[in-house]
């Protein structure tokens, strides 16, 4: 691990403890809980719970998540292209630097547009 | 054990300034964060013509702390068909995506956890992508059909909008050409420029998104009490709860954080290179001063005794930091040579340029959450497919084309030997122009889809009444 990177794992080792202490700590300090069996049930405004919460919904969320694992991947490789852009620039390579992002973008491009048309991107 | 103890030391030296950076943000972000839910509740007041929080400390000034008081010492809950370790483990995580995406985070030029990486603001925008992991698995782990529903609708709204975030930050960084966080600004002081002029679609779609990634009004589904109770958090309370709501504000300041380093220009004043502008690094110490004499003026006519010397207290603080800073300013200014050579002035006048930064960067911060709490207290909310299809519809495709636009007004630059102003223009223009049509396909649509609704509703009517 290159040296850079030692205060930062340490800082996240002291973010990560900040709210375990507490809770911890606190968990001694407040004063102790007081009610009856009502309390720990799941609020429901006030009616008995019927069913278990883990029952079905909507498949759309699904497509959804699919649908972003394929946009997120095309970020990620947008950052380096990002990132080299201006070094393709000088190096008098503007045609290949945006050509090639353009096929790229070309072919996602057309996905969308056929998600589009499906209407995999209508919640309604 | 005398090596260790050395090591430890050894290694203290190298890298005091991370650790001491590391440990304030850890201790003074949760304070940050509850100040920023006072002055929320100060500008809602102020919007619908009330006074807001007045009772605890002056104008409502300790509301925040006694809030925090009362949320630690407030009775604990965990419900019985819970998912006991999960229920327990989800806040935590939340807060610590949060704050540990601070890390990569520049506060002024020197006041930074992580200085030398150079992947900056991947690394932001990767620990952040955490944040919806501690929301699913809260409201999966309460077993609640409101928290279920609402951490459901909160990941698809948080995906979908990371997506425009990440091309809008893309067109950030084809200008800056690095993900660095200091070359990001010394790009922008390099360039005499604020990249929210170069690229002003890339900026407003990023704050679109952050709004939306952060949870805030007028996209806060998640949290719609009056659909949802209160969403992921509804079986969450006392200090859980609270966890949930420091990291929702610890976002705000990230995302606010990542807005002004890419495109408000960091920890820069407003035109830096300007000389006669110069004696605006006097302003950080002025306004201090200034704060401080208020206090005196108004320590008088305090109603009791604790709020007066609360008062004198903040302006005795102020003004001491102020003088400091003011007298090394001008030290600095007169040529005394003895004073100059001393080792603790030199000290104090290498910090100044750190403070400085660090008062230009969370100005700019905040104005960018001041525009959050507008935005909050003037937009109605938004309904959930309204929601995914500007995500979907518009902003995705608006941010790409926007990328292109940049790529290309860059080429035009540097290939065919345009000026930078009018490339830029030229390109911006044109991605306003798809942007528009994108919303009027929408609209047409939109249009569409709610007749064919209204035709199959009638048609279900038709059959009930036949």
């Amino acid at each position: 691990m290159p040296p850079a990177y030692i205060p930062l794992l340490l800082f996240s080792l002291l973010v990560l403890s900040f709210p375990i202490i507490t809770l911890i700590v606190f968990n001694y300090i407040r004063p102790g809980s007081r009610g009856g069996p009502a309390k720990f049930q799941p609020y429901e405004c006030g009616i008995l719970p019927e069913s278990s919460a883990r029952g079905r919904y909507s498949a759309r969320f699904y497509i959804i998540a699919m649908l972003f694992v394929v946009f997120d991947v095309e970020t990620i490789f947008l950052f380096p292209w990002a990132v080299l852009f201006r070094t393709w620039l000088a190096a008098h390579l503007a045609a290949f630097a945006l050509l090639s992002m353009f096929v790229f973008l070309g072919i996602l491009l057309v996905g969308y547009i056929w998600l589009y048309k499906k209407g995999a991107l209508d919640l309604a | 054990m005398n090596a260790v103890l050395q090591g430890v030391l050894a290694f203290v030296q190298t890298w005091w300034v991370e650790l001491l950076c590391a440990v304030l943000i850890v201790l003074v972000v949760p304070l940050i964060a509850g100040y920023i839910v006072l002055v929320e509740l100060k500008v809602m007041a102020d919007m619908q013509a009330r006074l807001g929080p007045m009772r605890v400390g002056p104008h409502g000034l300790l509301q925040p702390i006694a809030d925090a008081v009362k949320l630690l010492i407030k009775e604990d809950l965990i419900p019985d068909n819970a998912d006991q370790f999960i229920f327990w483990f989800a806040p935590v995580l939340s807060m610590t995506a949060a704050l540990t995406s601070m890390g990569a985070i520049a506060f002024g030029p020197w006041f930074q956890v992580a200085r030398d990486i150079n992947i900056g603001l991947l690394f932001v925008v990767g620990v952040s992508a955490l944040g919806p992991f501690g929301i699913v698995l809260g409201g999966w782990a309460s077993n609640n059909h409101y928290s279920i529903i609402g951490a459901i609708r909160s990941t698809a709204q948080l995906i979908s909008y990371e997506t425009t975030a990440g091309f809008a930050l893309v067109s950030g960084f084809l200008l800056a050409g690095t993900l660095k966080v200091s070359d990001i600004v010394q790009a922008q002081y390099a360039g005499h420029v604020w990249y929210v002029f170069l690229t002003p679609v890339g900026f407003f779609t990023y704050l679109i998104a952050s709004i939306a990634e952060t949870n805030r009004a007028p996209f806060d589904l998640p949290e719609a009490e009056s659909e949802l109770v209160a969403g992921y958090m509804t079986e969450y309370s006392g200090f859980r709860w609270s966890l949930y709501f420091l990291a929702e504000y610890a976002n705000m300041i990230v995302v606010g954080a990542v807005g002004t380093t890419l495109f408000l220009g960091g920890w820069l004043r407003p035109f830096p290179h300007v000389a006669w502008l110069g004696w605006v690094d006097a302003l950080p110490a002025l306004l201090l001063a200034a704060v401080g004499v208020y206090c005196v003026m108004r320590a008088g006519k305090q109603p009791a005794r604790v709020q007066a010397m609360f008062m004198w207290v903040v302006a005795l603080l102020c003004i001491v930091v102020a003088l400091i800073f003011g007298l090394v300013e001008v030290a600095h200014a007169s040529n005394f040579a003895a004073l100059q050579a001393s080792h603790s002035f030199l000290l104090l006048r290498s910090m100044y340029p750190g403070l400085y930064g660090a008062f230009w960067f969370l100005l700019k911060v905040s104005a960018y959450i001041y525009i959050f709490m507008w935005l909050r207290f003037t937009l109605p909310r938004f309904r959930f497919d309204q929601l995914m299809r500007l995500g979907w519809h518009i902003l995705i495709p608006l941010s790409l084309v926007n990328v292109i636009s940049v790529g290309v007004g860059l080429a035009l630059e540097s290939s065919l030997g345009w000026n930078r102003w009018p490339a830029m223009i030229l390109t911006s223009i044109a991605t306003l122009f798809v942007g528009m049509l994108l919303i009027r396909w929408n609209d047409k649509h939109a249009a569409a889809a709610s007749a064919s609704i209204a035709a199959d509703n009638s048609q279900v009517e038709d059959s009930y009444a036949g």
